[in-house]
């Protein structure tokens, strides 16, 4: 330390002698305005269940699992898929969100695209299943909605899924 | 090519008295002005000798409201550079030489003349002068600075007046006079707040029943860009923070993110998906015109502007791992940065340039590592095991990141060269996602 500090101090006492800056301090600083302005975000239920049959809305119906490092659909998630495609097929107004999520490890911008590579592969899906694009959209969740908040494999397993999701 | 190199550290938990001292002056700030919302900064290592310094009482401080001077000396003290040599109750007027042996054989190296002065409107002239107590022989004067303050601008005074002796001591910038955005979860709320480079005057800018993730400054410190879930996908928007008056950024079909404006403060690069996957865009910051950089088979995000604008930094799995790249913004052509480990994301480069830092993954731990950027020198800085988010302060010196210990996210700091280290802690609550903002202008 001695080192890096003697060198500049004596570049400074010979460059600096005597002299004296003026600086105001504003009085109107944003981290005092922003005090009173504090935004606060309402979140209204937004699911739209009417007229969907009720399997649609069982757990165990509307997510499908993805192996590690992996966004290819797993033979075990091709009769959910088959299932809402057709609900799609058969109600072309219908609109559903496939929310793509990753497990903890990393970061949650990476962790948010590798939820979109699932939630677009189901997408991809959907449609060779004759269901229509306009009715899909493919989103990512990353890493901020996990099921299972335990760090196990197990739960790790659980997190790395995409759900379907009737919105509207 | 690249070499890794773990660097060794000085770990000095409570090392010493006077960090102790330290830790347990600003656990009392912390819980005398906003027990809840303060973050709690714990020095956990040194760099090597530390500097002796003299920052007396002011003459004259009693006439202020607050103390300034307990804030200067906390700030250097936190910094891991300095020790503060105690010569109180004395104060050292500023219109005199102060007695330099005397202060040098109290074991000082510099000392800190310093008088407050009423102004007739209510507010405070603060008159520093900083000596060499080495060179009492020759001229000792290191420099002054007049500071005019409103009483209730107290702590952004006396953070200008440490960058002021942190610049003249170490020839580098300070970075106490600056801000911090990060995002706070408790109990499944989120809310995105500001506070000074110390922990305190922590303010909440936004709070949410959705996660917030990926705030961005922009160039002139007014607004903040950041990802919000609250309509169950990632939308991005613009915050003002004077006003608290927010406008969405982008929000096409499919997911929006990682927002990082440009150095001109008139574009930000961002991360959409209308066409497929992942990949980057250039936007206005009015929301329009938002154009592909790149085509990519694979995933591209995390933009980072280089401060001359010339190149975005990414990260890309366009190899199968994923890596980090740079985009020659002008020619459009793409450069590898990081070859070592398989893991390599987030790149955040340092306002000078010079720097690279990353989030690396080493023997299954996530870690903060920086690059020197002319001689692809690359040094892991953290031995932690869950390490993301670093973000550089505006001196290019510390790295401010995410971590988390006891099963609980906190924000830690670490000097580029990996020897002062810092953790930044809530009580009762989930910290992450910190970035650190640009100098107070």
């Amino acid at each position: 330390m001695k080192k890096l500090l003697l060198p500049s101090l004596l570049v400074f006492a010979l460059a600096g002698c005597g002299t004296t800056d003026t600086q105001e301090t504003a009085a109107d600083d944003a981290a005092n305005a922003q005090n009173t302005n504090v935004k606060t975000v309402n979140v209204p239920p937004q699911s739209n269940t009417s007229g969907l049959p009720s399997w649609a809305t069982d757990p165990s119906k509307n997510s499908v699992f993805f192996d590690y490092d992996s966004y290819v659909i797993r033979s075990d998630a091709r009769s959910v898929i088959e299932a809402h495609a057709k609900l799609l097929s058969q109600q072309p107004v219908r609109k559903v969100t496939i929310q793509g999520n990753a497990d903890e490890r990393g970061s949650r911008e990476y962790n948010l695209a590798l939820g979109q590579k699932r939630a677009e592969a189901v997408r991809r899906a959907l449609r060779l299943q004759g269901a229509n694009d306009v009715q899909i959209e493919a989103v990512s969740l990353g890493k901020e909605h996990p099921r299972c908040t335990t760090s196990t494999e197990t739960c790790y397993a659980e997190n790395r899924r995409g759900d379907f999701v009737y919105l509207r | 090519m690249d070499k890794i190199v773990i660097t060794s550290r000085i770990r000095l938990v409570f090392g010493s008295f006077f960090r102790s001292t330290c830790a347990l002056l600003l656990t009392c700030l912390a819980v005398g002005a906003h027990a809840q919302d303060t973050l709690d900064i714990t020095v956990m290592g040194s760099g090597g000798r530390l500097f002796p310094v003299i920052v007396p009482v002011f003459e004259n401080e009693g006439r202020l409201p607050n103390s300034v001077s307990e804030i200067v000396r906390a700030d250097l003290e936190r910094s891991g550079l300095f020790k503060l040599v105690d010569i109180s109750p004395m104060t050292l007027p500023e219109s005199k030489v102060p007695d330099l042996a005397a202060m040098a054989a109290r074991g000082a190296d510099a000392v800190l003349a310093a008088t407050v002065v009423a102004s007739s409107n209510g507010n405070y002239e603060i008159r520093i002068r900083l000596f060499d107590a080495t060179r009492a022989d020759a001229k000792p004067e290191l420099g002054g600075l007049v500071l005019r303050m409103p009483p209730a601008q107290y702590r952004m005074t006396a953070h200008q007046i440490a960058d002021f002796i942190y610049e003249k001591l170490t020839g580098i910038p300070g970075y106490f006079a600056t801000r911090i955005a990060y995002v706070v979860k408790n109990n499944k709320r989120y809310e995105l707040h500001i506070a000074d480079s110390d922990g305190m005057n922590a303010q909440p800018a936004l709070r949410s029943p959705e996660s917030i993730i990926s705030p961005s400054w922009s160039p002139n410190g007014q607004q903040l860009a950041y990802v919000s879930f609250e309509a169950q996908k990632p939308v991005i928007y613009v915050h003002t923070l004077a006003t608290g008056q927010r406008r969405v950024l982008a929000n096409f079909k499919g997911s929006n993110s990682a927002p990082s404006w440009a150095p001109d403060g008139r574009r930000l690069a961002v991360v959409l998906t209308k066409d497929g996957l992942s990949q980057i865009y250039l936007i206005n910051a009015d929301g329009s015109g938002a154009r592909r950089l790149m085509t990519s088979s694979g995933i591209d995000t995390e933009p980072a502007w280089s401060p001359d604008g010339q190149f975005i930094y990414f990260t890309s799995d366009r190899s199968g791992d994923p890596q980090i790249y740079r985009l020659n913004v002008a020619s459009g052509s793409v450069e590898r940065i990081t070859f070592e480990g398989s893991y390599n994301v987030t790149p955040r480069p340092s306002l000078d340039g010079k720097r690279l830092a990353f989030m690396t993954r080493h023997d299954g731990h996530f870690r903060v590592a920086v690059q020197e950027l002319a001689s692809r020198q690359t040094t892991i800085l953290t031995d932690s095991s869950r390490d993301e988010s670093p973000s550089f302060a505006p001196n290019s010196n510390m790295i401010l990141y995410a971590t988390v210990a006891g099963g609980k996210g906190m924000l830690a700091a670490v000097s580029a060269d990996g020897r002062v280290k810092q953790h930044l802690s809530i009580q009762a609550a989930d910290v992450r996602e910190p970035a650190w903002g640009p100098m107070q202008k």
